[in-house]
């Protein structure tokens, strides 16, 4: 530290605050992806084929849920079907 | 019964091989009978660290397909009476170490040893899923840097599901953090992750902290694992790691930064 840095007493804001807010998000979002079986986003796939074979959806109009609990594990499924009737094959 | 502990980390060139020489060498002198192995085949470098390779006969695969015994293979440290090295293959591939293989040289070794040491491989490949699947307690050694930080993430998330202990439902690995290659000055600038960051991130157990320290490259020179350094800040910190790993209660050193004189100060130290 020379003289002229021991007067400029307001340090600039380190790039280490920047690195545990990164890495905090990056890990809590892995985490969430633990442990879920790994045939989810085959199952996502596979239902969303069965689905666009009567009714035209988004790609990501199925979501996928994995929770676990202390005694169980719940699988939420979400499909978000089209507004009006246009979209009917 | 021999405890094992697994030496691990996900990324390379964090402290592996140092840790494992160190931690081996350091409960041998605290009188426990330890041996250390590498699990890095193709690729070993613990003997190098621990300064026997010119003592190399047989290795760890050598012994897993009956080529040559246990006492054959093991190398006696020339420093501690308590220590022995079980070497690495050169020559062979990663495939060589079969789940069979390994519990039946660690069942071996556990009669004879308190303490077996396993010095993983980087990566989550098999070797090192092989080093960590009979751990008892799991080092996961650290650099405070973002990659680092998340590759140990990643491997908790191996530990608590790919292990015998997890696959057989019995009481989960206990997990340690070592933060190595640590420099409070940087932390106190606010460049680098502290000790505390990177325990929030991770929330696992500190066994130590080792700051970045000359004597690690001087000893893995001269093929001397760094705790028996014991002028060094990383030497005194290994031996705390050590002691704290058996139990004692020792405060972190070498967390702040040494304070200078004002002179010095003055004169940009």
């Amino acid at each position: 530290m020379g003289l002229l840095d021991y007067f400029r007493s307001s340090r600039p804001k380190g790039s280490a605050n920047v690195a545990k807010e990164r890495l905090q998000i990056l890990v809590a979002h892995d985490r969430t992806q633990r442990g879920r079986p790994s045939y989810l986003p085959k199952l996502q796939q596979e239902i969303l084929e069965v689905i666009r074979k009567y009714v035209e959806v988004d790609m990501n109009a199925v979501s996928v849920k994995y929770e676990q609990e202390d005694s169980h594990e719940v699988l939420e499924l979400n499909i978000v079907l089209p507004d009006t009737a246009q979209g009917r094959i | 019964m021999a405890r094992i502990i697994v030496i691990t980390s996900g990324k390379g060139g964090v402290g592996k091989t140092t840790t494992s020489a160190a931690l081996a060498m350091g409960l041998a002198q605290r009188g426990h009978r330890t041996v250390v192995i590498d699990f890095d085949v193709g690729l070993r470098n613990l003997d190098l660290i621990m300064g026997c390779e010119r003592r190399v006969v047989y290795d760890f695969v050598n012994v897993i397909n009956q080529e040559a015994n246990l006492n054959q293979a093991l190398i006696r440290d020339k420093r501690c009476d308590n220590l022995y090295v079980l070497p690495a293959s050169q020559t062979r591939d990663k495939d060589a170490l079969t789940k069979e293989g390994v519990g039946r040289v660690l069942e071996e070794l556990a009669h004879g040893y308190d303490f077996i040491v396993c010095d993983s491989p980087a990566g989550i490949e098999h070797g090192a899923t092989m080093a960590m699947y009979y751990a008892d307690d799991a080092v996961v050694v650290t650099n405070p840097e973002v990659s680092s930080v998340r590759d140990s993430d990643r491997m908790l998330g191996i530990l608590s599901s790919k292990s015998r202990r997890a696959e057989s439902n019995d009481e989960p690995i206990r997990e340690f953090l070592l933060l190595t290659r640590y420099d409070p000055a940087r932390v106190e600038k606010g460049e680098m992750l502290s000790v505390g960051d990177v325990q929030e991130i991770l929330s696992l157990n500190l066994l130590g902290v080792i700051p970045e320290s000359k004597s690690v490259l001087t000893a893995s020179n001269s093929g001397v694992p760094v705790v028996l350094d014991r002028e060094s800040d990383a030497g005194k910190a290994y031996a705390d790691t050590v002691a704290r790993y058996l139990g004692d209660e020792v405060p972190h050193r070498f967390l702040q930064v040494e304070k200078k004189g004002f002179l010095k100060r003055f004169f940009r130290g």
